[in-house]
């Protein structure tokens, strides 16, 4: 699979995250969360600029207990939580959060 | 978009399902029963187009299957079908020993949820028998469909595709068959035909490549695993004030502990992880994780595939002799009790190298409940008073295993240990527990989520049983023993209304009613 955007071919898998890490730019993710029917605020940037960091070291996304505490720290305690997190992505982490960010979809038992 | 003038390939006429987001989940009406047979209700066929995807060429041979459908699939899938014969004589039984009696027809949650009659048990395996007899039985060569055979040609192999990835190789049908015919069985040679003709199934053979590959289920390579752990004791300490360790690849330790690699991730999964952790620590038990079995799961099962089971077992066996531990403990993971109990000695043991003192493996709930009996750890049942539990036997672990030195054990040990963890315990309705209880909806590889619709409707009987108990008694927590579960519960659970936080791990329970400190 595959989608256009802004005159380039972008690859993807068969539920439509992004094959090649380095195919990610802001506006491709602006693209997918309007796809997605996210919209963008400075706390959704961190949470993806955050998973993105995170991968790049660890070749994998955050497990959940790792990005709530990383959540706690950019946005304060009140707001570092799961709740807040489906505030901003209401279809999960995983789903929403890694497609944005440009990260494999997390596979398992998950 | 395709171009509807590029006419299709066999692959792509097979494997093409229609991804359906906006389904209804099947209504909850206070009863668990045969869909009625009204006009429109009952349709052959309705869920033939709900299929997975199918796996890539690199997916496929990382596994070493033909990397696409091969050009002559009918003739290596009857060989494949001669081979399973031979080499699995229950096989060959359950194709020609069903009588059509209907005992089955009512007892697949996928036909339940879905009133699709090809998720009756006895028309799933059909759809395989009818191909046995075609080639395999003299009557089927020579009268054909008058007796009930059917050539392999891409419409029943479309078929296939869809509905042996519609059953979650629970055995319920297997409990109520007069002749034990298990369906279970027939799906995953069903499966191991299509891998063999280079049919298989994303989702399932992607997770064993990266087992293979990195070490688990979800990829996580050593590296961000410690990390992963690291981080988490820092949580704990945070939340009890005390060292409690998550031990990786220490020699030497006395338990090692092998568990699905979800505990590491995902919610709720890892608040079982914490639990685990507690009991080894207030018990004063050396345990380790390890690299190397950094997952208790095995999708080989799934896909029928022996040599696939085979390899990712060996590497618990290659964890126990570098680890050098004595004991082996089996973390919330429903198939892989069932590998591990049922199927672990032959593949990778004997154990000889353990203490002939303990089961070998152990399943972490007998674990705990030992210590609990002997004192060697308290739990407080007031941290666990705002729930009022109930308990979902896992398929694997209620219909393909043990538990203990009792029979029935896997019935009776987790529900004594939530006992002994919470103040108030109901079951569910008797026909949906124990050897009867219910799938999930997303075991045997079907936990993916271009399948969501099965996987909702399949979830229909359970969530109808627990729905009852919540409205009766205020059923507020279901304790599961089986990281499927909780991924699958945690996803359909909305779907019916009912709050995601009512689906946690029976350690969930143990982790927050364990006393810690000094011992009295």
């Amino acid at each position: 699979m595959s989608f256009e955007f802004a005159g380039k071919t972008y690859e993807t898998d068969d539920d439509g995250y992004l094959v090649n890490l380095d195919d990610w730019s802001q506006d491709v993710a602006s693209y997918i969360a309007e796809m997605e029917g996210v919209d963008m605020t400075e706390a959704h940037w961190e949470v993806v600029n955050f998973l993105r960091d995170y991968y790049q070291e660890y070749n994998i996304a955050p497990a959940i207990k790792i990005l709530i505490k990383e959540m706690k720290k950019m946005f304060g305690p009140e707001k570092g939580n799961s709740a807040y997190l489906y505030d901003l992505y209401p279809a999960g982490p995983a789903l929403q959060a890694c497609k944005i960010a440009g990260l494999p979809k997390p596979t398992g038992c998950v | 978009m395709a171009d509807p003038a590029v006419e299709k390939s066999p692959a792509e006429i097979v494997s093409e399902g229609q991804h359906n987001k906006d389904f209804k989940p099947p209504e909850l009406t206070g009863e668990i029963g045969a869909p009625p047979v009204r006009d429109g209700m009952i349709v052959k066929g309705v869920t033939s187009a709900i299929k997975p995807h199918m796996a890539k060429p690199e997916i496929q041979s990382k596994l070493g299957f033909p990397e696409t459908l091969v050009d002559n699939w009918e003739e290596v899938a009857v060989r494949k079908l001669g081979e399973l014969l031979e080499r699995y004589k229950s096989l060959q039984v359950y194709l020609d020993i069903c009588v059509r009696c209907g005992s089955c027809t009512d007892k697949c949650q996928f036909y339940l949820g879905s009133s699709d009659p090809n998720n009756m048990p006895v028309a799933r395996a059909e759809l395989l028998r009818r191909v046995y007899k075609r080639y395999f039985t003299t009557e089927g060569r020579i009268f054909g469909k008058m007796a009930g055979a059917q050539k392999l040609d891409l419409g029943v192999l479309s078929d296939w595709y869809a509905y042996f990835h519609q059953c979650s190789q629970c055995r319920r049908c297997s409990v109520f068959c007069p002749y034990g015919i298990d369906t279970a069985e027939i799906s995953m040679a069903a499966r191991e035909i299509m891998d063999s003709i280079g049919l298989g199934q994303q989702y399932v053979n992607a997770i064993l490549g990266k087992v293979h590959e990195i070490g688990n289920n979800l990829g996580m390579n050593p590296k961000a695993l410690a990390a992963t752990l690291e981080s988490t004791e820092e949580d704990l300490e945070e939340e009890t004030g005390q060292k409690i360790r998550l031990p990786l690849d220490e020699e030497g330790a006395e338990v090692l502990m092998v568990t699905p690699s979800a505990d590491f991730f995902a919610s709720p999964h890892v608040e079982s992880l914490l639990g685990y952790a507690k009991v080894f620590h207030q018990a004063g038990i050396s345990w380790t994780l390890s690299t190397a079995a950094s997952e208790a799961g095995n999708f080989g099962m799934f896909i029928g595939n022996y040599s696939q089971m085979r390899k990712v077992a060996s590497r618990v066996g290659v964890a126990i002799r570098e680890m050098k531990t004595k004991r082996l403990v089996v973390g919330e993971c429903g198939h892989a009790w069932r590998i591990a109990y049922s199927f672990w000695n032959t593949l990778i043991g004997p154990f000889d190298t353990l203490d002939p003192k303990y089961p070998a493996p152990q399943h972490i709930c007998e674990f705990t409940l030992d210590l609990v009996k002997r004192g060697a750890i308290k739990l407080d049942k007031s941290a666990n008073d705002e729930f009022t539990v109930t308990f979902h036997d896992s398929c694997n672990v209620a219909r393909g295993s043990a538990m203990g030195d009792r029979p029935g054990g896997q019935f009776t040990i987790p529900r004594e240990l939530i006992k002994a963890s919470c103040s108030r315990f109901v079951d569910m309705d008797k026909d949906t527990i124990r050897e009867k209880t219910f799938c999930c909806g997303g075991g045997g590889g079907l936990l993916t989520d271009e399948i969501m619709q099965i996987r909702v409707q399949g979830a229909m009987p359970r969530v109808q049983a627990l729905n009852s108990v919540m409205q009766s008694d205020g059923v507020n927590f279901m304790a599961l023993i089986c990281a499927i579960c909780k991924a699958q519960l945690t996803k359909v659970l909305p779907k019916y209304g009912i709050p995601v936080s009512v689906a946690g791990g029976v350690h969930q329970l143990v982790g927050r009613a364990i006393e810690l400190g000094a011992k009295a």
